[in-house]
């Protein structure tokens, strides 16, 4: 007994100091009281941050005493965030291939089959005296042929056909000025020279680059909602889980606020297990991408092989892969907080 | 130590559960708190935690008015109390060491310093050895006990029990009483309910009594 109390002395608070008849215990207290306050505050800052590291590492723990149920749950979210990551890099990726185009205001002549070289050679150089184009040049029907042989890889069925199947083509570049503005004016110009009679065909380049970029516009702003309406899914997938981990732990709860834990004390642990569920979520959502991508690599390379590209998928980059993790974390620690506060007021001593 | 002044507690449905009722416990008194059941009891023990708020009347414990207490204030008001359960509301998860643990760890005392209290503690109830047991391994009375340990622990000045003795036979429930009193000797002031009048005839200690939600005795110390 004695041995039991006489520890008071050392951690106790003023009030709960009752050793002695209780006059002089007042006494004493109230002489102590202004270094007691001063190591009572050192205390609540370490008591501060030993809660944390407590909680931290007990929600850990929990998880960690049933890994099928976190594992599942981390996958859901996993799933979640995965999407629109995996949507987000194909869009990164056919960025990339496509600022490979230049983009610059060109038009394409197609002639017609039979003008000849020389006629097409002619034609050039009447156009280069165009004030509005500042170049012109020329692809011969034996360039375009052998163009064609080097890129399409179709070489053995050029070699099966009689004669040159394509036309020579003639690239205008129009002058900077008439880049993009002035449309009236460059669909003169493209009236112009359709009217030539050499001409078969006449095409801007950058239009079918401008109706490619408008799609990619349209699919990352669907990304981006998508991605909107997967992070509210991540929110409310934490926020169930960790009610129902309320719920099951509502006798630990109830026992905990009689004895004086503080609602910060009892939210904590569950706080900071959305935040490893999220985080979690996150791991598994980058393992998923991963996965993917490297089964995709194959064939893709494949396929840019036969566009003679060494075009390749690349991996999530370091930045890419801390972010997709705290991002998980952040959704993660949002949906328990918006969820644990309310179902933690429900539960009350009774 | 508390301070009970024309209180009154009416239940939603109008029944009432305490009546005018006054009272004073001085710091470090030691006091039984009898009746039926249903005389108010509990309800005294519980407006005390606020666990409930009283309808009517003042009520102070340590100085302090319990109005004045808003739902932040609670947890501190609630750690300088210890109190004590006829069902022991122990964590059946979790060892004796873990369950006499747990204020020290809401009140965030190094690992050193929690153990060496939790021994201490068990160490005063007679538990010491079984600090790695569950509690559904242990008799009722080591239940109560362990109950017992984690109410003092964090060394309140105030101590409440609510029929401590309800499951015990009487010899274990003397021996509880007994570790009240050596508690109350050393300056904790104890107010424990109990409807065991042929416990308690023989302590020497203030006996209040309730009938009907009234104080109808309170006979001082002899």
């Amino acid at each position: 007994m004695i041995s039991f109390f006489k520890r008071r002395r050392s951690g106790a608070t003023p009030r709960s100091r009752t050793s002695g008849p209780a006059p002089v215990v007042t006494r004493a207290a109230a002489t102590r009281a202004p270094t007691a306050r001063r190591s009572a505050a050192s205390l609540s800052l370490r008591a501060y941050i030993a809660q944390h590291a407590q909680a931290f590492t007990y929600s850990l723990g929990q998880l960690w005493r049933a890994p099928a149920a976190t594992l599942m749950t981390a996958a859901v979210i996993g799933i979640a965030l995965a999407l629109p990551t995996a949507l987000y890099l194909v869009l990164e990726h056919a960025q990339q291939v496509s600022a490979g185009w230049k983009g610059g205001a060109q038009i394409t002549l197609f002639l017609k089959h039979e003008v000849s070289d020389e006629a097409a050679r002619t034609l050039a150089v009447r156009l280069r005296a165009w004030p509005a184009l500042t170049g012109v040049s020329a692809i011969s029907r034996t360039e375009a042929l052998e163009e064609f042989r080097r890129l399409s890889g179709l070489g053995a069925a050029l070699d099966a056909l009689d004669e040159n199947p394509l036309p020579a083509v003639l690239v205008l570049h129009l002058a900077p000025e008439h880049d993009g503005m002035a449309q009236e004016y460059s669909g003169r110009l493209l009236a112009k020279v359709r009217a030539l009679p050499e001409v078969d065909l006449a095409e801007f380049d950058e239009q079918w680059l401008k109706r490619l970029r408008a799609i990619m516009a349209v699919i990352e702003r669907a990304v981006q909602l998508l991605a909107l309406l997967l992070a509210a899914a991540v929110l409310f997938i934490v926020g169930n889980t960790l009610r129902l981990a309320v719920q099951g732990r509502s006798d630990e709860i109830e026992v905990s606020k009689l004895i004086g834990a503080s609602d910060a004390f009892i939210r904590r642990p569950f706080l900071y297990s959305g935040m490893w569920y999220g985080a979690l979520g996150g791991v598994c959502a980058w393992v998923m991408v991963s996965l993917a991508l490297r089964l995709l690599n194959g064939p893709v390379q494949r396929l840019a092989a036969l566009y003679q590209s060494d075009f390749s998928l690349s991996g999530l980059s370091f930045t890419l892969t801390l972010l997709l993790v705290s991002a998980g974390a952040i959704l993660g620690l949002l949906g328990a907080w918006l969820s644990v506060g309310r179902h933690l007021a429900n539960i009350e001593p009774a | 130590m508390i301070l009970f002044n024309h209180v009154s507690k009416r239940h939603p449905g109008g029944f009432e559960a305490l009546r005018e009722v006054s009272f004073e416990l001085a710091r470090g008194e030691m006091a039984y708190l009898t009746g039926h059941s249903g005389a108010g009891k509990s309800t005294v023990l519980r407006l005390i935690a606020l666990l409930e708020h009283a309808s009517f009347g003042q009520i102070a414990v340590n100085g302090q008015s319990l109005s004045g207490i808003t739902r932040r204030g609670l947890p501190k008001l609630r750690r300088s109390i210890g109190m004590v359960f006829q069902n022991h509301k122990l964590l059946h998860d979790r060892t004796v060491f873990d369950n006499v643990a747990l204020p020290l760890v809401i009140a965030g005392l190094s690992r050193d310093d929690t153990e060496r209290r939790v021994h201490a503690a068990l160490d005063k109830v007679g538990l010491l050895s079984k600090e790695r047991a569950y509690p559904v391994t242990l008799s009722g009375g080591e239940q109560q006990r362990v109950g017992i340990a984690r109410a003092v622990v964090h060394k309140p000045p105030l101590l409440l029990a609510d029929e401590p003795t309800g499951n015990l036979d009487p010899e274990l429930s003397r021996e509880v009483m007994a570790l009240f009193q050596e508690f109350n000797q050393f300056g904790v002031s104890v107010l424990v309910a109990t409807h065991d009048l042929e416990l308690i005839r023989h302590l020497p200690h203030r006996t209040l009594t309730l009938k009907d939600g009234q104080l109808v005795a309170d006979s001082p110390t002899p």
